[in-house]
């Protein structure tokens, strides 16, 4: 999995490509803990996103708690095998999905 | 039929996936299906790498079999581990609001959602989990 970081002010951009999985999730976990300092926008675009596992949900509703103490948080570009994923688990109703 | 032994380790994961896809392909899986599957595949591989033999390592067999018609598959995980039987945990509660949503049993709970029959046993000091899918996108 790689993703690209796009920073204008407080606003942050994080896009996925490849596979959200065990093994990839923990990288990307690490780097939201410790960069939304001073951010009040972040998007997550998903348009390169193949798969999500559980793990990569969890690193989500990590991102998803802090954000909602400080501004909000979008996802963009899922495919349907991915959206199919957050309805099933209820993340439909926990995260913004546009 | 085909089996991969392999040590129980997250590392393992992308060779285990590997594996599943490869016959997946091979039998003209579509692809959502297949990420159906993988989500399961993952879920099951990986507790067994964290559970089954904590704090050890140990061995783990999977298997796959398509039908020769291609119309489904059956995955069997085997671990000689201690006993335990992931499907016995309760689903999540999926409408609690955010700061109350924990991520607990989520990965079991796609699993069953995600495969068409999912069971469990334990067999002469071994945990077999088998899980089944319908490659033809229709529900059995």
């Amino acid at each position: 999995m790689e993703y690209n970081v796009i920073t204008s002010g407080s606003k942050m951009v994080i896009e996925l490509e490849g596979r959200l999985d065990t093994t990839t999730s923990p990288k990307l976990d690490a780097f939201i803990r410790n960069s939304l300092e001073g951010i009040n926008e972040l998007c997550i675009a998903m348009e390169k996103l193949e798969y999500i596992s559980s793990a990569g949900l969890r690193v989500l509703l990590a991102a998803q708690k802090i954000m909602a103490n400080q501004g909000r948080m979008v996802i963009t570009g899922c495919r349907e095998e991915i959206t199919e994923i957050f309805e099933i688990t209820g993340f439909s109703d926990i995260l913004t999905i546009e | 039929m085909k089996e991969l032994d392999i040590e129980a380790l997250t590392d393992n994961l992308t060779e285990v996936m590997d594996f599943v896809d490869v016959q997946l392909e091979d039998a003209g899986c579509p692809m959502k299906v297949q990420m159906q599957i993988d989500l399961a595949v993952e879920e099951i591989f990986v507790n067994i790498a964290h559970y089954a033999y904590n704090p050890e390592t140990g061995p783990a067999t999977v298997r796959v079999e398509v039908k020769p018609d291609g119309s489904a598959v059956t995955i069997t995980f085997i671990d000689h581990g201690i006993p335990y039987d992931p499907l016995a945990k309760e689903d999540p509660n999926l409408n609690l609001p955010l700061e109350q949503r924990e991520i607990g049993g989520l990965g079991i709970f796609l699993v069953k959602k995600n495969m068409d029959d999912v069971s469990y046993e334990y067999v002469n000091g071994s945990n077999i989990l088998t899980m089944k899918k319908n490659l033809r996108g229709e529900m059995t």
